[in-house]
């Protein structure tokens, strides 16, 4: 068991920090790019999961099991804002009968 | 993982982006594992791809939102946007590139990712903060219900 575990060593860290960098830019382009709702959301959920993977790999490297706890509560709280998020998307589509986001612009002026 | 990402980003139907994501969600709990954290590699499977990408199908599938008619943006909304994450990639891998010391914290052991150390580590030392997350899961289920009652709602 302990090979199996010290062999991850041997990638080094930035392939690790590169790929969550990119998934993580990736995310915010969509954001960025997208107007329906829904698609925001999931970027946002693809940023969040993103920087849980970077956490978890510096836990592996550092042998801290403090930084798994923590992807732990990312993982909370990214449902639970999921959920509010759904439903604020439910309470627009109700309202506005549309899921774009630039039609709700009012608290601008 | 990243081309399964590119697809959520750039692809027409709603349906297809979730379905995308799903697959990136899968290999990254295949990473999870290659880091020997096997419990958050189960977790992650349960609550992201299991209940959270379920509740997405579900609004697009009982909204409707699968019809791709919402006008995209203009053109140049879409360069600025793709000019500003491009810079931002490129300022986070300027950053990031150079080599970082790797220092263990604590001996190299091989029991990081089981579930008993995870266990210890949280209800040693974070403690508080377990106790304080269920509040905030009742707060979420509270504003997620209320904003999801009909009565009294005026519309815009």
């Amino acid at each position: 068991m302990k090979e199996i575990t010290s062999v991850i060593q041997l990638i080094p860290i930035e392939h690790y920090v590169m790929l969550c960098v990119t998934l993580f830019s990736i995310g915010l382009l969509g954001i960025l790019f997208r107007r329906n709702t829904i698609i925001i959301l999931m970027c946002i959920e693809l940023m969040l999961n993103s920087v849980n993977l970077l956490i978890a790999a510096f836990s592996a490297y550092h042998s801290d099991p403090s930084g798994q706890v923590f992807v732990f509560f990312i993982m909370i709280v990214a449902a639970a804002e999921v959920a509010v998020g759904l439903s604020l998307l439910v309470m627009m589509k109700r309202n506005v009968d549309s899921v774009d986001i630039n039609l709700l612009n009012r608290l601008k002026w | 993982m990243v081309i399964s990402g590119l697809f959520v980003v750039f692809s027409r139907s709603p349906i297809n982006s979730v379905l995308s994501l799903i697959m990136c969600f899968i290999a990254m709990a295949g990473h999870y594992i290659l880091l020997n954290a096997q419990f958050l590699a189960v977790v992650h499977l349960i609550v992201y791809t299991g209940a959270i990408m379920v509740l997405f199908l579900f609004v697009i599938m009982l909204l409707n939102l699968n019809k791709a008619t919402i006008p995209q943006k203009t053109s140049v909304t879409r360069i600025a946007a793709a000019v500003a994450g491009g810079l931002f990639f490129l300022v986070m891998v300027a950053a990031t590139r150079h080599t970082l010391e790797i220092t263990p914290r604590y001996p190299f052991t091989s029991k990081i990712g089981l579930v008993s150390e995870v266990g210890k580590t949280l209800f040693h030392e974070f403690l508080l903060p377990f106790e304080v997350s269920s509040v905030l899961f009742i707060s979420a289920m509270i504003g997620a219900v209320m904003f999801g009652k009909k009565d009294g709602i005026t519309k815009m």
